[in-house]
């Protein structure tokens, strides 16, 4: 009696919300991790837009918005573990809009420069 | 002095040794929740048995007024016991003695047990709570971890190596747990990282707490870095023991047989447990329970990539490895992390004598950009090489799905498995009826007058020609296809044919796996 009891109650709990799940346009039933879930989302890199690789501090801009810039240009100086790394023109191309000042923190993978 | 005043100044000394930190520090350290060095050694080895060695050890710094400082043994403790009744060297860092720091000495005391532990060809077990490096002692705190990470390299593979994880263990530090086989983690209490919440704080600007960035339940979901998830110290040491009573001392040896016991097969009844559909989740821990001793089942990795099973469980008294998908979660694809996760603990089995059986089911390998730009070709790699290096009696049973490199890769014949068997309901094909057939028959399907019905149709007759274990079995691929109610007779008798296996692989320095 004891064991059926414990049995209807492992059953219990092993009805979570199953969802569907398609491989190779096979679905199947299942769950789905909170690490997929939480996956990151592939996202297309747009070449005029620069940002941090490595969060630190914004020391020194080079650039004005509306400057014209060519591919190699220096653009600013972002301090992080002591170092000073210049992040240089990813393009040629006009500075359309400036994100940051030297100064400010960053985040990794922050916008700060876009060139169009 | 007389004997007799000898042997009283003898225990004077003893006792301030053993008092570590002293009372203050100790309290301190009951306040958080954490039993002493001591404590702990004592509540992990059997009662009576621990024998202490180095107790007078005595700090060598000079720098910083250490000279005037008075360490009690260094802020570790080292000896031998016994577990399970089978001999163990263990190592405790002392928190409550300069905050477990690791110095000259301290590291001396353990690398002289880990030596014996070599020797004597017996597990060690080694419990973290420490600060990190002794900044007074600079370079020779450093030498002193360098010298443990070595000698855990050259251990690996030959004695067990456990490492429990009771405090904070940051740094550099994190390295000796990390090439040990299995490490312990309890919730709150554990802490592990390479740089700390107020580095990253004033580096990076990133503000996180400690148990966020590298607690235990982090370390056991999220990075894999730990193989067992405790609440409590008590629940810690219980599976400590329980891990020990599964594996052999060292890698000449065998684990030591019990007696065997039946599987509960009321509360676990395979016609239960497995769905009718081939495309139904279910838990594939309760059919491991349904065919071994005592349906009981030890899990590693339990909260990690939990889209694979790997754990301990014993088949007519002999240990025995399990790598199984589980359809329950993500349906059981390989992936990244449960790659990882199933050949290192294919190599453990191998290294230490334990015969592995494998379960098959599975669509294939996950999808997506952030696996393939994550690396699951190097990942996945991984548990073909382990696999097919693997010369310890290897069974395979495929119960449902085998599509594709998945096949291959669950120790299939072609990677040497010694037997295959399947059940009826295998279907070991190149890949899913519906994929199969929307490729193979793309241009019927285009062409025909009703594109859907002809996909159901093509879909049927695929299923009926390819889904099922016997085109397989025709090859001889697989060995069986067996009754499922009788799976744990074919793997007693597999198992104890095996039971003399040789099996030898090309004179190697080593080979070069895709770490």
């Amino acid at each position: 009696m004891e064991n059926e009891k414990e049995h209807k109650e492992e059953s219990e709990i092993e009805k979570p919300q199953f969802q569907n799940f398609l491989i190779d346009d096979d679905v199947y039933k299942t769950i789905l991790s909170k690490k997929y879930l939480t996956r990151k989302k592939y996202e297309i890199k747009d070449p005029g837009k620069v940002v941090s690789f490595i969060p630190g501090t914004i020391i020194k801009v080079f650039v004005k918005e509306g400057q014209k810039v060519k591919i190699g240009e220096k653009l600013l100086v972002l301090e992080a573990m002591k170092m000073h790394n210049i992040l240089l023109a990813p393009r040629n191309g006009k500075i359309f809009k400036i994100h940051v000042v030297a100064g400010n923190t960053v985040a990794n993978k922050q916008l700060l420069v876009e060139i169009k | 002095m007389s004997l007799k005043q000898k042997t009283l100044d003898l225990k004077k000394r003893m006792q301030g040794a053993i008092q570590g930190g002293g009372a203050k520090a100790i309290e301190k350290q009951t306040a958080m929740g954490k039993m002493t060095a001591r404590e702990r050694i004592i509540a992990l080895l059997d009662p009576n048995s621990f024998q202490e060695y180095d107790l007078f050890v005595e700090h060598s710094a000079k720098d910083f007024d250490m000279d005037k400082k008075h360490l009690p043994g260094d802020g570790v403790i080292t000896g031998t016991g016994n577990m399970n009744g089978y001999p163990v060297c263990v190592f405790a860092q002392d928190f409550t003695v300069a905050g477990g720091s690791l110095g000259f000495m301290h590291a001396s005391k353990i690398t002289k047990i880990m030596d014996h532990a070599m020797k004597l060809k017996i597990p060690l077990i080694g419990i973290n709570d420490s600060g990190g490096a002794r900044i007074q002692e600079g370079v020779n705190s450093l030498a002193g971890y360098g010298e443990i990470f070595f000698r855990n390299t050259i251990a690996s593979g030959v004695i067990p190596q456990i490492s429990v994880i009771l405090g904070p263990c940051a740094g550099g530090a994190v390295y000796s747990p990390a090439l040990t086989d299995f490490v312990f983690v309890v919730d709150k209490i554990s802490k592990m990282f390479i740089t700390g919440p107020e580095v990253i704080k004033t580096v990076l600007g990133e503000e996180i707490s400690m148990e966020a960035l590298g607690g235990a339940r982090v370390q056991s979901e999220i990075t894999g870095n730990a193989h067992f998830f405790a609440e409590s110290e008590d629940e810690c040491f219980e599976q400590i023991k329980k891990l020990a009573s599964f594996i052999p001392w060292n890698n000449t040896k065998k684990a030591e047989p019990f007696p065997v016991k039946k599987p509960n097969t009321k509360l676990y009844k395979i016609d239960n447990i497995f769905p009718q559909e081939s495309n139904q989740p279910y838990d594939i821990r309760n059919i491991i329970k349904s065919i071994v001793d005592d349906s009981d089942f030890f899990e590693v990795h339990e909260l990690f990539a939990q889209n694979i099973v790997v754990g301990f469980a014993r088949i007519s008294g002999q240990t025995v490895g399990f790598v199984a998908n589980q359809p329950l979660v993500l349906a059981g694809v390989l992936d990244v992390d449960s790659s990882d996760k199933a050949a290192r603990f294919i190599r453990f089995c191998d290294a230490f004598n334990i015969p592995l059986v494998t379960l098959v089911d599975l669509p294939g390998y996950l999808p997506g950009v952030d696996q393939e730009h994550a690396g699951v070709i190097r990942h996945g790699a991984k548990v073909l090489y382990a696999y097919s290096e693997a010369t310890v009696p290897k069974i395979t049973l495929i119960l449902r799905k085998a599509y594709g490199g998945g096949y291959i890769a669950m120790c299939s014949r072609h990677l040497r498995a010694d037997f295959v068997f399947a059940w009826p309901t295998a279907e070991i094909a190149v890949m899913g009826p519906e994929g199969a057939a929307n490729i193979i028959f793309r241009a019927e399907i285009a062409g025909a007058e009703n594109p859907d019905e002809t996909r159901k149709q093509k879909v049927k007759e695929y299923k009926k020609k390819f889904a099922n274990p016997y085109v397989a079995a025709a090859y001889g691929f697989v060995d069986a296809v067996i009754d499922p109610l009788e799976t744990r007779r074919f793997l007693i008798h597999a198992i104890e044919v095996s039971s003399h296996k040789e099996e030898t692989r090309p004179f190697k320095k080593h080979g070069i796996p895709p770490f």
